[in-house]
């Protein structure tokens, strides 16, 4: 029974994975950008929403309301004013200029808030729980989360399968040149991918906070664990990405069971045995 | 008819050459002139040097993207205390050994991480570095958590009084510096830095014209861990004081270097050297500002990779057709006629 616990845990845990890996793998998927900033961003949209719960006074879950379209309007601009200019050229602009940008944004951050930990505070929900049959007691927040992650890439599938921008973006990461001959601004259509990237983060971002204190060098690990879900899940695969996540979730709970300085390591070593068993990851699905 | 004939050197790097060995001579003989502060800046720039060169290698020849190479930084550092201080071993045995032990160990990681293409072989890297250093983090014979110390009876085999310490160790940084680099110009005059140059340039073409891309690749990053190995047991000599956050430093190891591949110029032997000084010189100049100056750093970085992917260097080579190594290879056509 203790195992199955450890399972529902870990899965639950899978689903703030998912959520982390949606920008990357969004960004990934259409642009062949690799974000190595992807885990600052988290963090800093983190910081975004704390200013706007110090400042207006609302609960981290209604500042959303605000934290959504600003971070909407700076993945635009980001990718518009800045990363379209690394496309062309190869590999080592995006992932240079990514780099750069994350310690810009690391460095501005202790500048602007020092090196405390901040955490954002939602209320009870944090600490209530279920308890299923079998003596289970599950976390209410973290159901939450993983329905939050269900829920949003059920989302982006619709977006992707059912409407015109979708088909845009589907033409754009199948081949981006093609696409523009055939009346695609990819300038745009990029600018755009990113906004909406951007909106997934910054979910990812406000209930990461909620759950887990963060710094401004928090950063890294948030990427590396959005990593790691993608490649176990196969590129763009959007469900493959969740079933990472999971199975991520999962090794680091049986290695916290074992002992709790295990934890990250046995997500690594999971992610490392997956990659040279399965290569291209569960369910491949993007060439590159 | 004219002939054709192929030269290595050029008119620059045969003036250049024996100036970079006058300039060697000059600072090996610092320790008569100079302060202990300049030698131990000095010694930094020598090691940080030696990781620049070989990043360059792997990432601007190889096109093996890695910032995970403060993997073997550390690995190379815990053999080397490992060596001395458990097993007892004198210093400049457990020394040499830390480089083989850490190229060893990358054998197996490079076939996990070969596996994954351009920029996720990058972050590959980094969860392999990671790995190492919460590893390390969790062996108690390696210190765990806290990590290790030389004791003063290991750092006495160097040189028994404080200030020849200094001069042996500030001459070990500058050997080391130098064979890296021999390392690296050996390895670009040779048949595989031919492989790797076109490799470079394109790697389907290279492998259609018979180019083992694979091994090649495989080779590279195997001498470059164990270079980079022997690199981290020099620096932490110096140190002192061995810690998984500090031995895997992702900054301290890899951001750094990378920040001087690119603003030097990434893909040219001349570049790293550039790059280093230009680093050492804003940190110099701005170390005062705290998280200011690593975001003017960042920006810096942003901006060359925009503007002039090439780096400096690459301003500079492209505008006068400079080279000041020969390690290219020139077609000179002879105009006079038979």
């Amino acid at each position: 029974m203790e195992w199955l616990n450890v399972l529902i845990q870990g899965s639950l845990l899978g689903g703030l994975y998912a959520l982390f890996a949606i920008g990357l793998s969004l960004s990934f998927g259409i642009m062949r950008l690799v974000n190595i900033a992807h885990g600052d961003l988290i963090v800093l949209c983190a910081y975004v929403a704390l200013i706007v719960v110090q400042g207006t006074g609302l609960d981290p879950v209604s500042s959303l309301i605000i934290v959504l379209p600003v971070m909407f309007v700076a993945g635009y601009l980001l990718q518009r004013g800045l990363l379209n200019f690394t496309l062309e050229g190869g590999l080592l602009p995006p992932l240079l200029v990514t780099f750069g940008i994350s310690v810009i944004i690391q460095n501005a951050l202790l500048l602007g808030f020092g090196a405390y930990t901040h955490r954002l505070q939602q209320g009870a929900i944090e600490t209530q729980s279920l308890v299923l049959p079998g003596d289970i007691a599950i976390g209410v927040y973290p159901v939450i989360i993983f329905a939050v992650a269900v829920l949003s890439i059920a989302g982006l599938q619709l977006l992707f399968f059912k409407t015109k921008i979708g088909r845009a973006f589907r033409a754009a990461s199948d081949d981006a040149d093609t696409a523009e001959l055939m009346g695609i601004n990819k300038r745009h259509l990029f600018a755009l991918a990113m906004a909406i990237a951007m909106i997934f983060t910054a979910l990812a971002a406000v209930l990461f906070a909620i759950r887990t204190n963060f710094d401004p060098a928090s950063g890294p690990t948030r990427l590396i664990l959005a990593f790691e879900a993608v490649i176990i899940g196969g590129l763009g695969s959007m469900w493959g990405t969740l079933i990472g996540g999971m199975i991520l979730g999962i090794a680091q709970a049986v290695g916290a069971a074992l002992s709790p300085t295990w934890q990250i390591l046995a997500g690594h070593l999971a992610f490392l045995v997956i990659l040279i068993i399965l290569p291209s990851g569960l369910f491949p699905r993007t060439r590159d | 008819m004219s002939t054709v004939q192929v030269a290595r050197s050029t008119r620059a790097s045969r003036i250049f050459t024996p100036l970079a060995l006058v300039v060697l001579l000059a600072l090996a003989t610092l320790p008569y002139w100079g302060g202990p502060g300049d030698m131990r800046l000095v010694a930094e720039m020598a090691y940080y040097l030696a990781l620049a060169m070989l990043w360059n290698l792997l990432a601007g020849y190889a096109g093996l993207v890695s910032v995970g190479q403060q993997a073997y930084v550390g690995l190379g550092a815990y053999a080397f205390f490992y060596l001395t201080g458990s097993v007892g071993m004198h210093v400049y045995p457990a020394m040499a050994l830390a480089g083989p032990i850490a190229g060893l160990i990358s054998i197996p990681v490079a076939f996990a991480v070969f596996r994954l293409r351009g920029h996720y072989f990058a972050i590959g890297t980094w969860v392999v570095a990671e790995s190492f250093a919460l590893g390390a983090s969790l062996i108690e014979e390696l210190g765990a958590g806290s990590g290790m110390s030389l004791t003063p009876k290991i750092v006495r085999q160097v040189a028994s009084s404080r200030s020849d310490r200094e001069t042996v160790e500030y001459w070990m940084s500058l050997g080391i510096c130098v064979i890296v680099f021999a390392v690296v110009y050996l390895i670009l005059r040779s048949r595989n830095g031919l492989a790797l140059t076109a490799i470079r340039d394109s790697e389907p073409a290279s492998s259609s014209l018979g180019v083992n891309v694979f091994r090649t690749k495989l080779f590279i990053y195997v001498a470059t861990a164990a270079c980079t190995g022997l690199v981290g047991s020099l620096i932490f000599l110096q140190k002192l004081r061995l810690s998984p956050e500090a031995g895997f430093s992702i900054n301290d190891w890899t951001v750094v270097v990378i920040f001087m591949v690119v603003v030097g110029g990434i893909g040219t032997i001349e570049g790293p050297i550039i790059g280093m000084l230009i680093y050492i010189i804003l940190r110099e100049l701005l170390a005062d500002f705290g998280s200011f100056y690593l975001i003017l750093m960042g920006a810096i970085a942003v901006l060359i990779m925009l503007k002039a992917p090439g780096g400096v260097w690459g301003l500079i080579s492209h505008r006068y057709g400079l080279q000041l190594f020969p390690v290219g290879r020139r077609l000179i056509l002879d105009k006079t006629p038979k």
